[in-house]
């Protein structure tokens, strides 16, 4: 049996798997084996894909408990429903988005009395104006421990629009396409680009409160 | 290009795919625009922050957890389905 090789890629490793779109893809292989009812082959799925699935639930949830519940519930879905998955779209973007939406029921959950979701509009007429045009010391991690740093960078993600910050974890933490997001958030493309560059912006402006070069030192 | 047709195409600048054209067009007002630049620099600084960091790691130990416990459904899920076998 082939299903003790262990195709690991690497973490960032969505967008550059195939890069031709009509390749057989590994995935194909293992899923048509758990259609014929190899379990090792959907812990083999599991094992490639978990962490990036709990990254991503982490980013949209910002709970590390419902993280890790999503992750289950997001296994399981995708065991119950393979098939139904159509092959011509990615494994990958197909599982992100049934963890996306995982997540978000999760959110709504939590915050009952407000509606979380995709569309979700946020009510800045004009476009993102940054404000903080200080440049940043080198290395600005480096001026915190790791704790803090942490802090700070969950802090300002966190002050994100779900919306934004979904976008913001799968397009440049998880390194999928512009297309790729937009097929796993059921969004357009010209969609994903404007909350891309928003979040960026917006977490730009947030972080550069902490790592903005102090006034009165010239950076070298 | 002004600063406000800058920054509508500031994501643009990050993407490979982007056409030479556009490229250099940004980079043309960034040579004389400092706020412009900055603003670049800090927000590839930021996207590379949240890139490089461990904060949203799963624990090996809960890693395997999970699985079991989601390997162990399935097997249960797929006895139902064939309760002949
Ligand atoms: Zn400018």
């Amino acid at each position: 049996m082939a299903s003790s090789k262990n195709v690991r890629p690497p973490r960032t490793m969505a967008t550059t798997l195939t890069p031709d779109e009509n390749a057989l893809h590994p995935d194909l292989l293992l899923i048509e084996k758990v259609k014929a009812g190899d379990l090792s082959a959907f812990e083999q799925l599991m094992r490639q894909y978990d962490r990036q699935i709990f990254r991503i639930a982490l980013h949209i949830t910002q709970n590390r408990e419902d993280a890790e519940d999503i992750v289950q519930d997001t296994f399981l879905k995708v065991f119950q429903k393979l098939d139904q998955f159509q092959g011509n779209s990615k494994f990958y973007t197909w599982l992100v988005r049934i963890a996306v939406n995982e997540s978000l029921m999760r959110l709504r959950k939590r915050r009952s009395q407000k509606t979380v979701s995709m569309d979700e509009e946020i009510q800045t007429e004009e476009g993102p104006i940054p404000r903080d045009f200080a440049d940043w010391m080198p290395n600005p991690e480096q001026n915190y421990n790791q704790s803090e740093l942490a802090d700070i960078l969950r802090r300002a993600i966190q002050g994100l629009p779900p919306g934004f910050r979904t976008v913001f974890a799968l397009r440049d933490i998880d390194g999928l396409s512009t297309e790729e997001t937009a097929q796993a958030l059921g969004l357009s493309v010209p969609a994903v680009k404007s909350r891309l560059l928003r979040a960026r912006l917006q977490l730009r402006e947030r972080l550069s409160r902490y790592f903005r070069v102090p006034t009165g030192v010239q950076p070298q | 290009m002004n600063c406000t047709e800058f920054l509508a195409n500031l994501t643009d600048y990050f993407d490979t795919k982007t056409a030479a054209a556009l490229r250099s067009e940004l980079e043309r007002h960034m040579a004389g625009c400092s706020h412009c630049h900055v603003t670049l620099n800090t927000t590839r600084q930021t996207i590379e922050i949240y890139r490089n960091d461990e904060l949203y790691e799963l624990p090996e130990s809960i890693r395997t957890q999970l699985q079991q416990a989601v390997l162990a459904k399935c097997a249960a899920m797929k006895k139902k389905k064939e309760p002949c076998a």
